[in-house]
């Protein structure tokens, strides 16, 4: 067989099938492709970004959508389809990850259309970074190669620190854009030296060998300095993936960026980056704790699943903590959320090293976690873009986003407080609210862990605790909107909720309080995500 | 569709009623804009009263005919059970049900409501927000009482807690934000005590243990998808079964039931509340508004004494028979320190915040009494005595600390001041005032022939058998509340004349006032003189609870016991 046949069979079989599988991305490209063109051929047409944006992501929702067309059937599991010759994997929780990224990206579309009703700025560029890091993050939570685990953290990472600075003449909005591009920069160089260790090491690049090899290398008796190599390599790539996740002590960036950047990129920052940050993680904790089809190698790979579940949940405990910590001090409402959303990102990966220590013993516990994972993401995202949403409008209306400026919002916007108040009851987890479902679900996962590895017990207490924390400074917020009484010297702003605005929320809201009633309609999805994993 | 010949889905109906109409109402105050703060008062009473009134067609005797929802007499046991499916991946149910000791405190709870929410008549601040904060809490109050889902139950008990909060921090008087957030925080611990002990339950509980009539008893219906079960009756069935599934060690040398009894407990008694977790209610109580303050007193109180009844002692048999002496002795504390607290105050309503804490030690002590294995003499009938008096209490409570805070805000309306020092000869400026102001404290002092001494004395003589000494303090703490409700009463009441401020403002009461003191009064008196009428309600409950069951479990297993067998009953 000559080359050429070579690359016509690679093509024909690989190829070809792949592309299929990669359909919602390519819609994605096509529609940035789309957007500039007629950006060109049309300058004058202000909406057109937005128009284009929405069909775009709509077409991709469709093609992403499970093959019997919308219901997903928990029982006939997807098997793990690899594609591109194994660099990347299209299974189901690539799926319906993909779908809620996606189903954000509409959402947020049509947040900033709302958000920037009014002002001339011009949206085009926009739109397509923000298309252009979205498939940055489908590549990241279908990433089965090296390769792809970088190439998709920097497709999604170098939009998102323009993104930061796309207000150009806001010196906050700059200084925020660059020190996140550096301490991006930072972050990925650490993370492409981890990942070569390890691939060095391992002798491959393909996420799922690398398990099986390292399985095999530690059977046949591994050497210190190869231990030592592959802990720091691992190490390296923890801080590349704690970079996406500001996880405490690489959260440094989130506050200030949160702070320059608008409302509306911190919201993207917040969800979409994070979501993608945890699939990824998801994929790289599977990839090295669980060998692909081998019963031995899996006994094989205890110690290395013991120091994967103890470096998840010590960065988890501590993430958590110290995010909600840290928020008590805050003044301003975008730095107080960014907090909050690192200590998000702490409750997001306690069910992670669940599922690493389930890993071993019980698949189907396992793959439970990570369900509660994805039941956690659910609710995370629409409460975190109501809550920055809410925040955006608030800015159009009052200037300021500091939360003190709040005052007085109860009486003069009720429905806009409401809203506000059960966002953030949700992010605390008060019932009936949503968000107490996602971390009834990820501390039951907790517990079913814990029974195999007991430092888990530490890690539920010290996520109840959090809880107890967290009230105080999302109170703070509600507390300043009604309680606090209306300085003399200026009005709140009167949005009523019959107003496109006042709607807008009222509709991010609603899911928020109705994801509580229907927690086991997420459940299937969720599961149904989890059901091709650790197979 | 809907079928409305079926039974099952009349009482899904109704019971889904009673519970959400309160949270439907709020949502239509949300929604709907306009409207005058007069007709925003006159809807949510009315939401209120047709509550009040389908809670009464519950408690309606059985007859012979067919009508569907009415309550049993005479039956022990839960009926009008609805059962739905709600999240079946953890067995998470959506049933309610009512038995002779939840029956009694749903009609408090709607009955306090409507009288509370007229009372709200003289509040002119955010009246849409406070209609609706004080109709979800509504929700939250009836639901814990009607849950049978240990879930479910958790929600509600939840759900209460942010309208509280609200409705104290906004229109509370001027430390209303410390009272608020204080009430919040204690809350709150007590809320994650009670999801740990949850959780602890749940994943020991082990459905394949009961036998297939328990399952059907139980409703432990459909099918399944865990072990585990959120099903209260299970878990009861479960707690009081040998070698059960809560039964093995856990820590420390404690079994699971143990610890999740102390967490409960803890959960529990800072809502009840006990010494030494209740110093939230004295800030919470004098800087909420009137009508908050009853709805307080009277029914949030009672939710932690219906948590003990309801949730502690059934499921954790063996630890209540191990913790009698830190139950009941915390009782016993509550009662006395309460009292001598309420003694040392100068506030009217720090007073009576501080007999609540008082006459609730009462409910603790009567719960705690397991007389039932004390020394050798075993006899059931005492503790049975001990908790139909707990309930007893609970309800009297409800109706006289309720009618206590409402006469305490009508005179603060007038005069606007607390300052017991600076009363004296309210009689001779509002005599009807006064006249009930007499019967309702008299209530609460426990003289006979009024509501208060049926529960007091049932307490007292079930304690007996338990431990002497207790049940002497808890009898001695009667002379001190006769001593700081007399004074009171001298205080305020009596004296040739009133010398404190606003004096012009001393007007008699004006009809409305009159007619929401008129069924608290009666109430007072016809429970006292008969109190018949709420024990045909609980006895059957509690005798079947306590008798047949408890006391099966005691004899089982109760070590000191087992040496007097031939002289037990």
């Amino acid at each position: 067989m000559n080359f050429s046949d070579l690359v016509q069979d690679v093509v024909q079989k690989d190829t070809l099938a792949s592309l299929a599988a990669l359909q919602p991305e390519l819609t994605i490209c096509a529609t940035i492709i789309a957007i500039l063109a007629l950006k060109v051929l049309a300058p004058g047409w202000k909406q057109i970004a937005f128009y284009l944006t929405v069909i775009g992501l709509a077409a991709a929702i469709w093609l992403g959508l499970p093959p019997e067309g919308g219901s997903i059937d928990v029982t006939a599991a997807t098997v793990a389809q690899p594609i591109f010759t194994g660099s990347m994997v299209a299974d189901s929780f690539t799926m319906v990850v993909r779908l809620a990224l996606l189903g954000f990206a509409i959402l947020f579309t049509t947040f900033t259309q709302v958000s920037a009703a009014g002002e001339q700025d011009d949206l085009t560029e926009f739109y397509v970074l923000m298309l252009g890091a979205l498939v940055g993050m489908c590549l990241m939570i279908s990433a089965n190669h090296v390769l792809i685990v970088l190439l998709g953290i920097e497709m999604a990472s170098v939009p998102c620190y323009v993104l930061a600075g796309y207000k150009r003449r806001q010196s906050k909005g700059s200084e925020a854009a660059l020190k996140y591009a550096v301490f991006g920069a930072g972050a990925a160089g650490i993370m492409l030296f981890g990942l070569s260790l390890l691939a060095g090491a391992l002798g491959t690049a393909h996420l799922p060998t690398m398990a099986t090899k390292l399985a095999a290398l530690i059977h046949d008796g591994i050497r210190p300095d190869q231990v030592a190599l592959l802990s720091l390599g691992g190490l390296m790539v923890t801080v590349g993936v704690a970079f996406k996740l500001s996880a405490v002590p690489f959260h440094f960036w989130a506050p200030d960026v949160f702070e320059g950047a608008t409302a509306e990129v911190a919201a993207f920052l917040s969800v979409a980056s994070k979501a993608a940050a945890l699939g990824l993680l998801v994929r790289l904790c599977a990839a090295f704790s669980f060998p692909p089809a081998s019963e031995i190698a899996l006994a094989d790979l205890t110690s290395v699943r013991q120091y994967l579940v103890g470096i998840v949940s010590v960065l988890a405990a501590v993430t958590c903590t110290f995010g909600n910590l840290a928020a008590y001090g805050q003044t301003n409402m975008k730095r107080l959320l960014a907090y909050s959303t690192i200590a998000h990102a702490g409750y997001m990966m306690m069910p992670v090293a669940a599922a690493i220590a389930l890993v071993g013993t019980n698949p189907d516990g396992a793959r439970d976690a990570v369900a509660s994972l994805v039941v956690y993401i659910g609710i995370y995202l629409f409460m975190n873009l109501a809550a920055f949403a809410i925040v955006a409008f608030l800015r159009n209306a009052t200037g300021s986003e500091e939360i003190a400026a709040y005052a007085g919002l109860g009486r003069r916007s009720p429905g806009l407080t409401v809203c506000m108040a059960i966002v953030m009851f949700s992010l605390v987890g008060l019932p009936p609210l949503a968000g107490f479902q996602g971390k009834w679900v990820v501390f039951l996962s907790l517990i079913d862990a814990a029974h195999v590895n007991a430092g888990l017990w530490a890690l539920l207490a010290i996520g109840l605790l959090n809880t107890i924390l967290s009230l105080f400074y999302y109170l703070r917020v509600v507390r300043v909107m009604v309680i606090s009484p209306e300085p003399l010297h200026r009005e709140a702003p009167t949005v009523p909720l019959m107003s496109m605005v006042g709607s807008y929320c009222g509709l991010l809201t609603l899911p928020v309080v109705l994801l509580f009633f229907e927690l086991d309609r997420l459940l299937d999805w969720a599961r149904a995500a989890a059901s091709t994993l650790f197979y | 569709m809907l079928n409305f010949s079926d039974p099952t889905v009349v009482l899904t109906w109704l019971l889904s009623a009673v519970v959400f109409l309160p949270a439907l109402g709020a949502l239509i105050l949300c929604i709907v804009p306009g409207q005058s703060d007069k007709s925003i008062k006159g809807f949510s009473l009315f939401i209120t009263v047709v509550v009040f009134l389908l809670t009464v067609y519950m408690a309606l005797p059985a007859g012979h005919s067919a009508s569907v929802g009415h309550f049993a007499i005479g039956t022990a046991g839960m009926q009008n059970m609805v059962n739905h499916a709600w999240i079946p991946s953890f067995d998470i149910r959506y049933f309610l049900g009512v038995d002779g000791i939840s029956l009694p405190l749903v009609l408090l709870t709607s009955f306090l409501s409507v009288l509370a929410m007229w009372a709200s008549w003289p509040i002119n601040k955010n009246i849409r927000a406070y209609c609706a904060l004080f109709l979800l809490l509504e929700t939250g109050m009836l639901g814990v009482f009607l849950a049978l889902d240990f879930f479910l139950f958790y929600v509600f008990w939840e759900v209460m807690l942010l309208p509280m909060y609200f409705l104290i921090g906004i229109w509370g008087g001027p430390r209303r934000e410390y009272a608020a957030i204080k009430f919040f925080l204690f809350t709150l611990v007590g809320s994650v005590l009670l999801l740990v002990a949850m959780l602890m339950l749940y994943f020991a509980s082990d459905v394949s243990r009961l036998s297939e009539a328990q399952r059907i008893a139980c409703n432990l219906v459909g099918p399944r998808g865990t072990p585990h079960t959120f099903n209260l009756l299970a878990l009861m069935e479960m707690g009081q079964m040998q070698n059960s599934p809560f039964g093995h060690a856990l820590l420390w040398g404690q079994s699971l039931s143990w610890w999740a009894f102390l967490l409960l407990l803890i959960g529990f008694i800072i809502k009840l509340p006990a010494v030494p977790v209740h110093t939230w209610l004295p800030d919470a109580h004098v800087e909420a508004p009137t009508p908050i303050s009853m709805i307080l007193a009277g029914v949030l109180l009672k939710m932690g004494g219906y948590g003990v009844i309801r949730v502690c002692y059934p499921i954790c048999p063996d630890a209540g028979y191990h913790l009698a002496w830190l139950v009941s002795g915390l009782g016993t504390l509550s009662m006395v320190y309460g009292a001598f607290a309420a003694m040392a105050q100068k506030d009217f309503k720090r007073l009576v915040a501080y007999s609540s804490v008082s006459h609730m030690g009462y409910v603790l002590l009567g719960i705690g009494a397991w007389s039932a294995i004390a020394g050798t003499n075993y006899r059931t009938d005492y503790w049975s005595m001990a908790m139909n008096g707990a309930l007893f209490q609970m309800i009297a409570h409800g109706i006289s600390s309720a009618g206590m805070f409402f006469l305490v805000g009508v005179v603060y309306e007038r005069v606007h001041h607390r300052d017991l020092d600076k009363f004296g000869g309210l009689f001779a400026r509002m005599p009807v005032y006064a006249g009930i102001s007499m019967i309702i404290f008299f209530a609460a002092l426990g003289l006979p022939g009024l509501c208060g001494f049926i529960g007091e004395v049932f307490v007292t003589l079930g304690a007996w058998n338990y431990s002497k000494t207790l049940c002497v303090i808890a009898a001695s703490v009667v002379i001190l509340t006769a001593g700081y409700i007399l004074w009171t009463i001298q205080r305020v009441y009596l004296g040739p004349e009133y010398k404190g401020p606003h004096p012009e403002a001393l007007t008699p009461m004006t009809r409305r006032e009159i007619a929401i003191a008129a069924p608290l009064v009666a109430l007072a008196i016809i429970l006292g003189v008969f109190p018949q009428t709420l024990f045909q309600y609980t006895k059957p409950t509690v005798e079947s609870m306590v008798v047949q069951k408890m006391a099966d479990w005691t004899l089982r297993t109760d070590v000191r016991h087992s040496g007097s067998e031939g002289q037990s009953r």
